[in-house]
């Protein structure tokens, strides 16, 4: 049977990275996103991610200890995702970020770093350093056989939650009026203002959306991995690969970019664990190399 | 003036952006210590045709000759060195630094090329030179102001300034009395006209102003859809029949506007 | 090189330094001897710094200075305190003269991240290496000067801060060069800089190879005092934040603004770390803010506005 295994090994590759890309694409499009409209690389979208992470295991642990059914746990990601993603979102934009719009990209990129480490330091104090397992919607689903092997279900319905994000994104920029205005924004900011869009408005929502979706990445995958110390510090730099490689603001991109890294690393998890990182970031460095705007996106002109 | 040997030849220059023809069949022949206009339309190809002098822009064919050396394929810096210098229709400065680090800087590069570069700035013969261009284009008044507080016309002055620290051969100015306002460009062009003779730079300009372009220039150049359809002295230059529809009344045009 | 100000103030601070450590207690010189092994890298963050660009990436180069100590110590047994610099400054200067080709196109947050990526590719191949040490890093032996071994830090500290003094003085002299003045020019217009006759491009790659050195350098001292490397601390994209916290935290005014922001981050640290674990992070994170925010030219702008006060007074 070792044709069959072949088709086994390549099928676990297969879901695994799908499984990866889906959770780093929750990640990435939040951060795309603010960085279209805003343009803003903000370092501390990885403390969303993990303030989601913790926010969900925690609730998950507590209301499965009150006896609560273990199907609230669905609600209860959701919930961490958009409350977070409010909360931290709006309070950062409101009060830092908002006075910054005039200073240089590199200095908003910088302030970022330090609320990063502000946030990480945050969650320490909140949530203290043992490690939180909120197994219980994971449970719940069990597993499944397909093709001669055993997944999780939960694992294979991040798919199914990337595809629904990556529609949504696309329903909202391209069939709403909302849409409409932030393409108009995202072009350029003052023909906005020049339409009469509140453009103070579109950069609060649009920092909180992207918020929510790095939060409701760390808390879907709450469930399947021990939440730690330092889970921010990891995922914001494979989202910078993802959105780097996929072309900086383009949902399609992040995409796209995500498949890339997620599947490359997949099949280096199981066929060659020595470059598992390395394989990440020597495509993020080629592809700055040779197509700076990221492989999808429409490349411009250099100043000089 | 005609008997010279020509410093610039320029032969079947052609550019393309496109289906756009943005220069074509360009011809001349500059001599030494000639003060020529080159007037026309906007999108005539006239700061095309800079561009492409100084080595912003590469041509699509022909051939440009300094001193008898092909530029063509030259970055920038190269025609620099090589010579030749422009200054810029929206003036091209250093907005956060002073007047006089402006010019130090542009004195420092002109002075210290290669290895010398890693040599010290600020000189005591760096100062003297910077003295004597302060002096000569009338900015020691700003010469401590920044530049983004200074007036457009201290700004244009201070562009042509640095343009020809370098001490190039022929300079180029691309719409030197844009932006200034009509009570001040006769004294602006003086100062600048004047320094410039003084040192024997041959000048290449481009010019709206058809009172500037009849006081100033020994010779016009007339641009139209990229081809230039006069090449002669001023006086009968404004006289001409093709110049007055396709310059002149565009301009006039364009100004009623 | 001498006639200024700045450099008769260092030429003064190295002697007093040298001088007062010979009596000052262990914990002080080994504050000191982190303090400006890591200054040495802000010091070529500085330089670029100046012409508006800030690597998120130059752990590569403090990795690389860092790790050619070790490796040097564990393949061949070289503990000479000066031939571990030199390896670490040439290995980490040839790898940034090289990546300088193409690093010397990039800018703003483009050059930010290539050079993330770079650092971060260095940190996946050590961290899955088990000949590079893994997760684990290596320890490292002590190192000996000119053959003697030394039984106190002191001299290491004196060596420190000599090389510290040297670098200073160097990078001061180049700041006041026709190419070390094209900083704000380059920041401001570089299509005119280029119209003047220098090229940008050779300009950055100087600035950056300069910068590459000096980080290799501050890695190679930094295993020195430390006595070990680990990839986590020494080539993770979290130590390039540092750097540059470090460097904004320090400013940008003057060569010996890098030493004196290096020190305030190792009290800091020390202090942080002593009274809230937990805080340490946020702590620094706060400070950054409010440097950025309120304090533009950082502790050296501080130190200025002191002087001027006094002076005017």
């Amino acid at each position: 049977m070792v044709g069959g295994s072949v088709v086994e090994a390549a099928l676990t590759i297969l879901l695994d990275g799908l499984q990866f890309s889906s959770y780093l694409f929750i990640v990435s499009a939040g951060l795309t996103i603010i960085f279209g409209v805003m343009k803003i690389l903000n370092v501390a979208h990885g403390s969303f991610y993990a303030w989601g992470a913790y926010t969900a295991a925690f609730f998950i642990g507590k209301f499965s200890d009150m006896g609560l059914p273990d199907a609230m746990g669905f609600l209860i990601i959701i919930a961490a995702a958009i409350i977070v993603g409010v909360i931290l979102g709006f309070i950062i934009e409101q009060g830092i970020l908002k006075y910054m719009y005039h200073r240089d990209e590199v200095l908003i990129v910088l302030a970022t770093f330090g609320l990063f480490l502000v946030l990480e330091d945050i969650i320490l104090i909140a949530f203290g350093t043992d490690p939180y397992f909120a197994y219980q919607p994971m449970a719940l689903l069990d597993a499944v056989e397909m093709g001669g092997i055993v997944r999780d279900v939960y694992g294979l319905t991040l798919i199914g939650v990337a595809a629904l994000v990556a529609v949504g994104c696309w329903w909202l920029l391209n069939k709403t009026k909302w849409g409409t205005l932030l393409k108009a924004v995202i072009f350029d900011r003052e023909v906005g203002i020049a339409m009469g869009i509140n453009v103070p408005l579109v950069y609060t929502l649009t920092f909180i959306g992207g918020a929510i979706l790095g939060g409701l990445g760390g808390a879907y995958i709450a469930p399947t991995i021990s939440v730690a110390p330092g889970l921010g510090t990891e995922v914001i730099v494979l989202s910078f690969a993802v959105v780097v490689v996929g072309g900086m603001g383009s949902i399609a991109g992040a995409a796209i970019g995500s498949l890339i890294i997620g599947i490359l690393r997949a099949i280096a998890v199981h066929e060659l664990p020595q470059v598992e990182l390395f394989v990440v970031f020597a495509v993020m460095a080629v592809v700055l190399v040779f197509r700076p705007e990221g492989l999808f996106a429409p490349a411009k002109p250099r100043k000089i | 003036m005609q008997n010279n040997p020509p410093i610039l030849e320029v032969r079947d220059l052609l550019k393309t952006f496109g289906a756009v023809v943005a220069a074509k069949d360009i011809n001349v022949d500059i001599s030494k210590g000639e003060v020529v206009g080159i007037i026309g339309a906007n999108g005539a190809g006239k700061t095309c045709f800079v561009n492409m002098v100084t080595g912003y822009l590469a041509p699509t064919e022909g051939s440009i000759k300094f001193e008898g050396k092909e530029l063509i394929g030259l970055e920038t810096r190269k025609i620099t060195h090589a010579g030749i210098s422009r200054s810029f229709q929206v003036s091209q400065v250093f907005h956060s630094m002073t007047v006089s680090e402006n010019l130090m800087i542009a004195l420092a590069i002109a002075n210290n090329k290669g290895a010398q570069a890693l040599s010290l700035m600020d000189t005591p013969e760096l100062r003297r030179q910077l003295d004597g261009v302060l002096d000569r284009y009338k900015l020691e008044d700003h010469k401590d102001s920044t530049v983004s507080a200074l007036a457009q016309g201290v700004r244009k002055l201070l562009d042509i300034a640095m343009a020809v620290v370098s001490k190039p051969r022929i300079l180029l100015l691309d719409e030197p009395t844009s932006g200034i306002s009509v009570e001040e460009k006769f004294d602006f062009m003086d100062i600048v006209m004047g320094a410039l003779k003084e040192d024997g730079v041959t000048v290449l300009f481009v010019e709206h102003d058809m009172e500037i372009v009849a006081r100033y220039v020994n010779r016009v150049l007339a641009f139209y859809q990229g081809e230039i359809i006069a090449d002669m002295p001023p006086k009968k230059a404004l006289a001409d029949k093709k110049v007055q529809e396709f310059v002149i009344g565009k301009e006039h045009h364009k100004k009623k506007k | 090189m001498f006639n200024d100000k700045t450099a008769k103030f260092i030429l003064l601070a190295g002697l007093v330094l040298c001088i007062g450590g010979a009596f000052a207690p262990n914990w002080i010189v080994n504050q000191f001897m982190f303090g400006f092994a890591r200054a040495l890298a802000i010091l070529g963050l500085m330089v670029l710094w100046r012409t508006g660009l800030v690597s998120f990436g130059h752990a590569f180069y403090f990795g690389l200075g860092a790790y050619a100590v070790a490796i040097l110590d564990i393949e061949l047994g070289v503990t000479d305190v000066f031939l571990r610099l030199l390896a670490g400054a040439v290995v980490a200067g040839t790898a940034g003269f090289l990546v300088g080709f193409i690093m010397r196109n990039y800018r703003d947050i483009f050059f930010a991240m290539l050079n993330t990526a770079i650092s971060m590719v260095l940190f996946g191949i050590v961290v899955k290496t088990e000949s590079l040490g893994s997760t684990d890093g290596f320890a490292i032996s002590m190192s000996t000067i000119l053959g003697f071994a030394p039984e106190s830090k002191y001299p290491l500290f004196v060596i420190i801060t000599l090389i510290g003094l040297t670098s200073a003085l160097l990078v001061n002299f180049y700041l006041k060069t026709t190419v070390g003045k094209l900083t704000t020019a380059i920041r401001d217009n570089e299509i005119r800089v280029e119209y003047l006759g220098f090229s940008v491009a050779h300009a950055i790659h100087l600035k950056y190879t300069i910068s590459t050195i000096l980080a290799g350098g501050a890695g190679a001292l930094m295993a020195m005092s430390l006595g070990q490397v680990d990839p986590e601390s020494m080539i993770n994209w979290t130590v390039s934040g540092e750097l540059v916290f470090v460097t904004i935290l320090s400013g940008p005014g003057n060569v010996i603004a890098p030493f004196i922001g290096s020190l305030v981050f190792e009290v800091l640290r020390t202090y942080a770390f002593e009274l809230a674990p937990q805080a340490w992070q946020l702590i620094m994170g706060a400070t950054f803010l409010t440097i950025i925010f309120f304090v533009p030219g950082g502790i050296w702008s501080l130190l200025e506005k002191l002087g001027g006060k006094k002076n005017a007074k």
